[in-house]
């Protein structure tokens, strides 16, 4: 049975963090599936406000908002999901390469990625090439997430995709880059996988990589 | 006000495709018109032609000094592209940018030494980017003291305090205006100088914010601003406060703009 969690979608959409909350407990209380609560409730909320975002119609300051709201509710509910109980829609290691030391950008990426339903592990910045492959090796994600904001620290993406060949790794997953210098061209001469242009278009892209909606 | 006009950098889509192929009177045009509008230095940057940059930045710099009489702001995080531009730029370029950041300061401290410039000291720290102004007053006290101990005078030293976006945190603004105010105070004869449209990413109505946001950091002390002088509101916004602040002497330059209908109400 779908359960009302119109409420609680409308509370992470305007950001209202109070009302979320009580609306999240309210729906435990009712003995909503937790599944339920993240897919319908705090999932939709933040598909409607990347749309938005995308078409200009929001602005960054009311999506932090939103996913902020999503992150409060979530803590109500971690404690209480068993493992293997929720899915995720894919796991991303996502960083600043090195070198870099910009991460708003990346922030933006890495909260817009989590709103959508995945799974983040977010390395910083200045994270070598070395790092990255190693993290891959251990966390085993679905997308490797490289960010860049200098054309001079661009060279550590091509430089990172080689140390996750020399891993082993670089086959099992899908490399995404993005950045102010960034391009679509670039992706192609060093092999990525894809490029977004923003963060909006990060969560589009990385669903197409994955193939999940 | 020093006024660095940034139009010519190949992020813009209309300059990449210039640069790339080489288009000189298109570069010479809008050099000029940035010169006409009160540019007292021209920037360039090539930065998106990644291993080409440094042909294409050198091309630039004998390009706009062969048809504008300015000097050039060389904008480049790549020490090599700066010091090669450099070689060939006549007269006393601006040099944009120097940070703590460690390779960066290594590579390009013995060249912005070498000979007389300015030199634009960005307020990022060895391994992170500051969020306060004890942050960035830090930082920026080191470079112009660094600097200062490698003989660059300290009106040729331009602090950017580094400017991040408000609608990631709202408190950017005062810190960015903070640092401004107390870097000036403590270095008298020092330059701070900022771009503007950091502070309005992720933010509807950017031009709005933008030229506020000049009028703010004017207020604070800034001495020097990295923007577009043929946008007419900003500029009419920088000669406004200017004359505000008691820096135009009769109203002179003010009166003048309005008279050659250059100011925008």
């Amino acid at each position: 049975m779908m359960s009302d969690l119109s409420a609680l979608t409308q509370a992470v959409i305007k950001g209202d963090a109070k009302t979320a909350v009580e609306e999240t407990q309210k729906s435990l209380d009712a003995k909503v599936g937790i599944q339920d609560i993240i897919d319908n409730g705090l999932i939709s909320a933040m598909d409607e406000m990347g749309d938005r975002f995308s078409k200009g119609v929001i602005f960054v300051p009311q999506m932090l908002r939103s996913a902020k709201t999503m992150q409060e509710c979530m803590r109500l509910l971690e404690p209480l999901i068993k493992e293997g109980e929720v899915t995720t829609k894919g796991k991303v290691l996502i960083g600043t390469v090195k070198g870099d030391l910009h991460d708003i950008g990346k922030n933006l990426v890495s909260m817009m990625m989590e709103g959508a339903g995945f799974t983040i592990t977010d390395l910083g910045v200045d994270v070598t090439p070395e790092k990255f492959a190693q993290k891959a090796q251990e966390v085993e994600p679905d997308i490797v997430a490289m960010s860049a904001l200098l054309s001079t620290t661009m060279p550590a993406m091509p430089d990172t995709i080689r140390a996750l060949e020399e891993a082993g790794v670089r086959s099992k997953v899908k490399v995404m880059i993005g950045g102010a210098p960034v391009t679509e061209d670039y992706a192609r001469e060093i092999s990525a996988d894809s490029y977004a242009s923003d963060a909006g278009s990060a969560v589009a892209r990385a669903k197409q990589l994955l193939n999940v909606s | 006000m020093i006024v660095v006009g940034e139009k010519i950098n190949t992020s813009r889509k209309s300059i990449h495709d210039a640069v790339g192929r080489g288009d000189a009177d298109f570069i010479v045009k809008v050099a000029r018109e940035q010169a006409e509008a009160g540019a007292d230095f021209i920037d360039v940057n090539a930065g998106t032609f990644l291993d080409r940059e440094i042909d294409r930045l050198c091309w630039l710099v004998d390009t706009v000094q062969n048809q504008v009489d300015l000097p050039l702001c060389l904008d480049s995080p790549n020490p090599k592209a700066i010091s090669e531009a450099m070689k060939r730029h006549k007269g006393e370029p601006m040099i944009n940018s120097i940070s703590l950041e460690r390779d960066r300061f290594d590579a390009l401290f013995p060249i912005v030494t070498s000979r007389p410039c300015h030199v634009v000291a960005l307020c990022m720290a060895e391994t992170s980017m500051p969020t306060t102004v004890e942050e960035r007053v830090s930082v920026g006290s080191e470079l112009i003291g660094r600097l200062r101990d490698g003989g660059v005078p300290l009106e040729r030293i331009y602090v950017d305090p580094l400017v991040q976006p408000v609608s990631v945190d709202t408190s950017m603004g005062l810190a960015a205006l903070g640092a401004i105010r107390r870097i000036m105070q403590e270095f008298q004869g020092v330059n701070t100088i900022c771009g503007l449209s950091n502070i309005s990413f992720g933010l509807p109505e950017r031009r709005l914010l933008n030229r506020n946001f000049l009028a703010l950091s004017m207020c604070n002390g800034l001495s020097a601003a990295i923007l577009d002088p043929t946008d007419g509101q900003l500029m009419s916004t920088l000669l406004a406060v200017d004359l505000l602040l008691g820096k135009d002497d009769f109203c002179e330059r003010f009166i003048d703009a309005y008279q050659e209908g250059r100011i925008v109400g």
